[in-house]
């Protein structure tokens, strides 16, 4: 029954990917991209998390948290960059 | 209102500074407790020698502590907060669902002047922070006491702004950091 | 007890998938920071939540993913939303008023 519902679970995080990077992809601007970006890192930390429930490796959401830091940082300073190269 | 603080005034604000540093101290060696997952004496001395290290280094730099109220009441209103924030949260979900399964999109939105009553930097940054997670608006902007918020719904129209967005939130904030 | 934290797990992937859908659906830039963040915060905070009632001994981590997050996302979308208006991004046709373009003179 777990099984089952983490598969849905992991199907509809798939979903979300594909949907957020066809944002990325198509823009149209430079800003919208990056909000694809954002958008982008945060499922995958919930995909990390759910491959570290599913391969039962703690070690996973460390991977998780660093990700999350590296993400938020990467975000604000594509930010700045925006804010100033207009 | 003085236009000389008396020594006793100094000596009250350097101890109320020293709490808040001890409490930005206890929640970043908390913080490395969770993350370690253990109580071993290495590992609480490192962490230890870490957080106040941090606590020394950044003593002038905002941390969410600066400026809050260390007093019962404040520690209620902070309780009251983070329980109205999850439900707000959770509504906001509800009805943004809600708005992306309609066909037709029906939004009407707006950039609107929200003022705070918020005199503290950090109080004002948690009142943008909570406003942004909440149904339909977004922080787009903090000037002094005017914040700017996108509003996704606005049918209500601009004079209300402020009521309906900023309201729920100040009463909690103001006590807790005036 | 496992189903019903599978099944708390699931509800936050759907959030995360409405998100997604806001995020594609939404007519301008301001809009779906909306969509994305709102949605992928509870969303992702719900399968934490679902992970933390399947595997107890991993609340720590979990809870500290969680608050990073919650602290974090606001703080982004919020930068974004300044660095869409700052760079001109567009609004949509139907956007009422936009105080914060009106006030731009005085304020710079």
């Amino acid at each position: 029954m777990v099984e089952i519902i983490l598969t849905l679970a992991a199907v509809c995080v798939g979903l979300a990917f594909l949907l957020a990077l066809y944002r990325f992809v198509i823009g149209p601007q430079t800003v919208d991209r990056v909000i694809g970006f954002d958008v982008l890192t945060i499922i995958s930390i919930t995909g990390i998390v759910l491959a570290a429930l599913l391969a039962q490796r703690v070690v996973y959401l460390d991977v998780a948290l660093v990700y999350a830091l590296l993400s938020f940082l990467g975000v604000i300073v594509v930010a700045r960059y925006l804010e100033g190269g207009q | 209102m003085n236009e000389r603080k008396s020594s006793g005034n100094r000596s009250q604000a350097e101890a109320i500074d020293a709490r808040r540093a001890f409490l930005l101290f206890a929640t970043l060696l908390l913080f490395w407790i969770l993350l370690n997952g253990s109580l071993a004496f290495g590992t609480l001395t490192a962490g230890a020698v870490a957080a106040g290290a941090i606590t020394f280094l950044f003593k002038d730099s905002l941390s969410v502590f600066s400026g809050y109220r260390i007093m019962p009441a404040s520690l209620v209103a902070s309780v009251r907060f983070v329980a109205f924030f999850f439900r707000e949260l959770v509504r906001a979900n509800l009805q943004l669902a809600r708005l992306v399964l309609t066909p037709s999109l029906p939004i009407r939105p707006a950039i609107v002047r929200v003022h705070t009553g918020l005199k503290s930097p950090v109080g004002r940054l948690l009142l943008a922070n909570a406003i942004t997670l909440t149904p339909g608006t977004l922080s787009v902007e903090i000037k002094g006491e005017w914040l700017y918020v996108h509003w996704v719904s606005a049918e209500a129209g601009a004079e209300v702004a402020t009521a309906r967005i900023a309201a729920g939130f100040e009463r909690y904030l103001e006590v807790m950091y005036g | 007890m496992d189903v019903i934290g599978a099944l708390i797990l699931l509800a936050g992937t759907v959030f995360l998938l409405l998100g997604s859908l806001g995020l594609l659906r939404m007519p301008d830039a301001y809009n779906r920071i909306q969509a994305g963040t709102k949605a992928a915060t509870l969303g992702t905070l719900l399968t934490l939540l679902g992970a933390a009632i399947l595997m107890p001994a991993w609340w720590a981590k979990l809870l500290l993913i969680g608050l990073f997050l919650l602290f974090t996302n606001p703080l982004s979308s919020q930068v974004l939303a300044r660095a869409a208006h700052r760079s001109g991004a567009a609004l949509a046709p139907q956007t009422g008023v936009d105080h914060l373009a009106e006030d731009r003179e005085d304020l710079s």
